[in-house]
């Protein structure tokens, strides 16, 4: 089934109402149809085998998903922020292509391709009449190339089969009232930014595009279209909770707020639900190769976690969630069988919304699990925890370590900001904990025997850390996602 | 019959999406649905006009059968003469 059916019900149901808000120009479903049917007839006419989009999200990022997949053509939306080398190696991975957006960088960094900058498929999407058939939707409907936190960026195909599963198990068509708005400010090429764009329209949830982030930019735009539901990943709503402490700005209508993306910071999380009393939180968490959410943390225990006495309902802010009923989800040691809760190891899951599926091979095993490589445990309840990935469990003489674990109890104290601890060479142990710290502002830098004691009280000595160092910041990529190799390279410096 | 494939009412406007399919005859009214639309509607069948809904879907008793509605109308969906009922859908946080 063609992902493209959601945008040809959305328009059948409802064609005069306004799915897209985008620098001021507003879009019918009828007229986001009629563009993407358009955007597909210039898709087939060029020959290409890829649809790239090299831009920031506008609506040449709608028309060129649904126009794409009409065509059946896999949409490959590329990280604009990439340095030219790195960008260069993932163009040469989707030759030939039809490349949307920045004509010259893409024309410089690779050549043999179609290019079009946004205005011009724009106006060729709508100038042109419609693609008379649609392709059938048994292929693939995305290529997203992975962050490559830990490694070279690996292709990940998302099939349409997936994206369709994935939609249909978790939203309800027509389910938004008319007057609902969703707010993305996540990018094109992140399977948060695709999935929002198939959700919101499959829900008739008017998208309110946000091209380039600032927390000023995203209050505004907030306020002024009277949004009710956004996604952000933590970075942003730290940034958006430390822009309200000095410009306060009512939100009255904002009904929902999801993040994910990297891990929040419970202190971040505390605030927002401070801030914004009336709205509901929901975790996300999920991967690209699952076609985005596989479990959430929902509004209710959020509430509940946060006004909680109870240590172990109150450390549920910084579980994500339950999985879905959709999904099935368990937790393997190394050597593939299943563990009980409250035992970490592996995450695997299984479900038609999971691909697991790259360029090069498939993931899967032979009965169709996932192996996420994210380390995580469930707790008595079925909450699920994540530690961090798999490659960067700490092996300190035959035992695993989990970084996040150690993290946690170092983020207790008042004077460290943020933490991350790595693997580190030891003649004695193979590896032995290093840790990087951040100094909160206005403390004092705590010694390293007050460091070690606050692990060794806490945890057991194994993880007390060999190696500390003090950090002006930790680095991240722009979705805030952790940079481990780098923090790697400070202590092997 | 296969997943993917749309099927069309011979009596209404009611169109689906095969989204899982087992063995069977799929009808609307009462009337097996076609790829095609009809030169010349039929009614549909007594007991048969219940209506379908945009957006629903729509399934078997034993799970073998699943269709989604791409089009309403107002036959009712059945299989082998059997009504279809509307899947529950599990309410979820909008994550995304």
């Amino acid at each position: 089934m063609n992902l493209a059916l959601f945008l040809e019900m959305a328009a059948e149901a409802a064609p005069d109402r306004i799915g897209l808000v985008c620098d001021g120009r507003r879009w019918s479903y009828a007229e986001l149809l009629a563009g993407a049917r358009g955007a597909a007839r210039r898709i087939v006419a060029s020959g290409c085998s890829h649809v790239a989009l090299l831009d920031e999200s506008s609506e040449a990022a709608v028309l060129a998903l649904f126009g794409a997949a009409l065509a059946g053509v896999p949409y490959c939306p590329l990280n604009y922020r990439l340095a030219d080398a790195d960008l260069a190696g993932l163009l040469g991975r989707i030759q030939p292509a039809l490349i949307v957006g920045d004509v010259a960088r893409s024309t410089r960094l690779c050549d043999g391709n179609v290019t079009l900058s946004r205005a011009d498929f724009v106006a060729a999407a709508l100038a042109e009449p419609p693609l008379d058939e649609a392709a059938d939707g048994d292929g693939i409907a995305i290529q997203l190339f992975t962050s490559g936190t830990t490694a070279a960026p690996k292709a990940a195909i998302l099939r349409h089969a997936n994206l369709v599963s994935y939609i249909l198990g978790t939203v309800e068509f027509g389910a938004a009232e008319e007057s609902d708005a969703a707010l993305v400010s996540v990018p094109p090429y992140h399977i948060a930014g695709i999935s929002a764009l198939l959700s919101s329209i499959y829900a008739q949830r008017r998208i309110v595009m946000l091209p380039a982030f600032t927390p000023e930019a995203w209050l505004a735009l907030a306020a002024s279209e009277a949004v009710t539901n956004a996604f952000v990943v933590p970075t942003m709503l730290a940034r958006i909770i430390d822009a309200l402490e000095t410009a306060p700005t009512a939100l009255p209508a904002l009904q929902a707020v999801a993040y994910g993306g990297g891990k929040m910071p419970l202190e971040v999380i505390h605030k927002a639900l401070d801030r914004f009393p009336a709205t509901g939180f929901t975790n996300a968490y999920g991967l690209t190769e699952t076609s985005s959410t596989i479990a959430l943390l929902g509004p209710e225990d959020h509430r509940a976690a946060h006004g909680a006495s109870d240590p172990a309902v109150r450390a549920r802010l910084g579980s994500v969630g339950k999985p879905l009923p959709t999904v099935e989800l368990e937790i393997r040691d190394e050597s593939g069988r299943a563990l009980p809760p409250g035992e970490p190891g592996e995450i695997f899951v299984r479900g038609d919304q999971v691909s697991g599926e790259y360029r090069e091979r498939s993931a899967l095993t032979d009965d169709g699990w996932f192996p996420t490589r994210d380390a995580g445990y469930l707790d008595a309840e079925g909450y699920l925890f994540l530690s961090g990935r798999a490659d960067d469990v700490i092996v300190r003489g035959g035992e695993n370590l989990s970084p996040g674990e150690i993290e946690d109890v170092l983020l207790g104290h008042p004077a460290i900001a943020d933490a991350c601890a790595v693997g580190v060479p030891s003649v004695e142990w193979g590896e032995a904990v290093g840790v990087a710290l951040v100094l909160r502002d206005g403390h004092d830098r705590p010694g390293e025997a007050e460091i070690r004691q606050l692990v060794r009280d806490r945890l057991r000595s194994s993880r007390v850390p060999e190696a500390i160092r003090f950090e002006p910041a930790l680095p991240y990529n722009e979705m805030g996602k952790l940079l481990r190799r780098e923090v790697r390279k400070l202590f092997a410096a | 019959m296969k997943p993917g494939m749309k099927l069309k009412s011979q009596v209404c406007n009611t169109e689906v999406m095969v989204i899982r399919c087992g063995t069977g005859q799929v009808e609307c009214g009462g009337v097996p649905m076609a790829e095609d639309k009809p030169a010349a509607p039929g009614v549909p069948a007594e007991g048969k006009a219940a209506g379908t809904l945009m957006g629903k879907r729509y399934v078997d008793a034993t799970g073998s059968f699943e269709l989604l509605c791409v089009k309403p109308g107002e036959g009712s969906l059945s299989v082998d003469g059997v009504i279809l009922t509307i899947k529950d859908a599990k309410p979820l946080p909008a994550s995304d």
